[in-house]
């Protein structure tokens, strides 16, 4: 892939309708075909309460899977990310349970994992470290450091007032509004505003953006900080829906999050991606999770769905960029 | 030439400031403190047994430090120990497979899930990172699937002497392990093949045009990767005596940290077997010593985890100067 290709490929202003009319679309036809899919199958798919459980417990896995497409599009990976929003959760919870005002412990995991992105993001774009190192020391040293600190308690008793997701605006539960208003607001921003399109740039081809007066270091370090601000917003959506707060996050969570963003039309090359399509993304493999459940396939065999899943989005992603390249 | 005199001409000899040598000493270090710390530590028994523990994640951080030398990247290892661990269990239980069998099955398809990761890479073209990261949900996902979370125990006795007996004195398993670091050592310094692993991860269009099969090179590599983590799945096995579908897990750091803190450049085409070993080396005392001076075992995570990102950052910062 030469460096021409990787910019023209990144798709340009105002084509965000055309672009959308692609991985997006397909996406929700799959989301919608699955529906009826499993719905013929068993009608009890199809009911409120499961589609309103499917939203509702995988909106975080959205949000953090924003933040997620910004660091992939920028070319490179974090997969610490679950274990941040394990520590941030009991950050949360902790304050929560101590009595801080509410408005603390919201904004508090928010700060706290701007504060150890953007830590991770300055190593990587200034230390040149790659991110795989980089994340990976600190999926252990965070992951560690918070059983050793909570000695695996649960958090309980949390207060009333704490539990942002309960709340809900005309009748839209609280996890789907953030969940929508933040995958809207950052599609915009990444397409339309000069420091958006500065991600897309640094990841297509970080010596062609910096020529284009873009700083690729700066990008990066804002991309990491961004990623850990969605972060400590997914950590709000999913924490403050719990009763019982664990040291511990679902296994393989950094995995489900990548997974969204990849099979959502990130491209694992950088450069290329919208964040609309991670969040249909993720609301397709929750849905998948779901749908194998009603029909009667053991819910151990999730992992090697998405494991099958992602390996196919990545395989025809680069085969499509590659025929896209030769035709060039 | 002594420390002294070296530090007297200002001009320190080349193998002292090698990232193994430092290493090295900082091991020796490191041992006589912790030995004064605790009196169990410097003990015959207890190093055998550390060695033993090693085992696995040595097993697999020697073709780890192949792929790394390529340039590339193998996270999942630990995904395909549960793998391989599983089809041991699954195959002896329920194809029937004799025991033997089930072994040599155990290992093909570690050596299978390493070639379709190899496969992938050189002919797909998709970076390794990316390629084993949905390999590691992949390979997990079926080893959850297959096994439905059920565990396999009850083996017969003479498969425990490879994960449990010892040989005069040694444990079974770190003579496999010591046999294999020659012969992986060897092959890297002394071999085409290992000059080859070299020249692609210094360059690796320099090395297409110096007609070396660089596809096929890395395809065996990525095997070999599955392979030793096989290999690994069944020393576990014997040494644990149960096949688990969460076996392996988080192996993939133990061993990256094992190869990049032995000074295996993580861009590639730098790196030793020998480097590695004492990574391996250090990881397992570190681990060891701190449990033995009362620190919990999550703890210890947090250890290993700065440990490599210090050591990268003490190994780039150290090339930036020689440059």
């Amino acid at each position: 892939m030469t460096a021409v290709a990787a910019v023209t490929h990144a798709p340009a202003r105002g084509s965000l309708l055309r672009r959308f009319a692609t991985q997006e679309a397909l996406l929700a036809l799959a989301i919608i075909a699955l529906a009826v899919v499993v719905g013929l199958i068993n009608p009890r798919f199809l009911a409120a309460r499961n589609l309103s459980d499917i939203l509702l417990g995988n909106a975080y896995i959205a949000v953090a899977a924003i933040g997620m497409s910004m660091v992939i599009i920028s070319g490179n990976i974090d997969i610490s990310v679950g274990a941040l929003i394990g520590v941030l959760a009991t950050l949360s919870g902790s304050l929560a349970v101590a009595g801080a005002p509410v408005l603390v412990t919201w904004l508090a995991p928010l700060a706290l994992g701007i504060v150890v992105m953007a830590a991770q993001g300055a190593v990587v774009a200034y230390l040149r470290i790659p991110a795989i190192v980089v994340t990976l020391g600190m999926l252990s040293i965070l992951k560690g450091g918070l059983i050793s600190v909570t000695g695996g308690k649960w958090i309980t008793d949390l207060p009333a007032s704490f539990h942002l997701a309960d709340l809900s605006i005309f009748g839209i539960p609280m996890p789907v509004v953030i969940m929508a208003t933040a995958t809207v607001l950052a599609a915009l921003w990444m397409w339309y505003s000069p420091r958006g399109r500065a991600i897309y740039a640094t990841g297509g081809n970080a010596e062609a953006a910096r020529l284009c007066g873009v700083d690729p270091q700066r990008t990066i370090v804002m991309v990491f900080a961004l990623h850990g601000f969605f972060a400590g917003l997914a950590t709000l959506v999913y924490a403050t829906q719990l009763r019982v707060i664990q040291s511990t996050t679902p296994a393989g969570l950094e995995l489900t999050i990548i997974t969204a963003s990849v099979v959502g039309g990130v491209s694992i090359l950088g450069g290329v991606g919208t964040v609309i399509g991670s969040t249909l993304a993720a609301i397709l493999i929750a849905e998948i999770t779901s749908a194998l459940v009603f029909v009667n396939v053991s819910p151990y065999w999730t992992d090697a769905v998405r494991g099958a899943l992602i390996l196919a989005t990545v395989i025809v992603d680069i085969m499509r960029r590659r025929r896209r390249a030769e035709r060039g | 030439m002594s420390l002294a005199s070296a530090a007297l001409t200002h001009r320190m000899p080349r193998w002292l400031v090698r990232h193994e040598t430092i290493l090295a000493i900082i091991l020796i270090v490191a041992l006589i403190g912790l030995g004064a710390l605790n009196d169990k530590f410097l003990t015959v028994d207890n190093l055998l047994n550390q060695g033993r523990l090693m085992t696995e994640i040595g097993l697999i951080a020697l073709p780890m430090t192949f792929v790394i030398v390529t340039g590339g990247i193998d996270l999942s290892v630990g995904a395909i120990v549960g793998l391989s661990a599983i089809m041991l269990g699954y195959s002896w239980k329920n194809f029937g497979f004799p025991l033997p069998l089930a072994i040599v099955f155990a290992l093909v398809v570690g050596g299978v899930a390493g070639f379709v990761n190899g496969l992938v890479i050189t002919r797909v073209k998709v970076p390794p990172l990316i390629m084993t990261i949905a390999t590691l949900a992949l390979y997990r996902g079926l080893a959850e699937g297959i096994s439905q979370a059920r565990s396999v125990r009850g083996y017969p006795e003479w498969f425990y002497v490879l994960g449990q007996g010892s040989i005069f004195g040694v444990p079974t398993q770190l003579l496999i392990l010591i046999l294999l670091i020659v012969v992986a050592g060897v092959a890297l310094d002394r071999t085409t093949f290992g000059r080859a692993l070299y020249a692609i991860g210094a360059n690796e269009t320099a090395a297409r045009f110096s007609a070396l099969n660089v596809d096929r090179t890395k395809l065996i590599v990525y095997t070999l990767s599955g392979l030793a983590s096989g290999l690994a799945a069944i020393v576990l096995v014997s040494r644990v005596t149960t096949t688990r579908m969460d076996m392996g897990m988080g192996y993939e750091l133990d061993v990256i940290a094992a190869v990049v803190l032995g000074g295996t450049s993580i861009f590639g085409g730098s790196g030793t077997i020998w480097g590695t070993v004492i990574g391996l080396v250090m990881i397992q005392l570190l681990k060891n010593g701190l449990a033995l001076t009362g620190v919990k075992g999550d703890a210890t995570i947090v250890v290993i985890g700065l440990a490599l990102i210090l050591s990268v950052l003490i190994a780039s910062s150290l090339q930036g100067r020689r440059e």
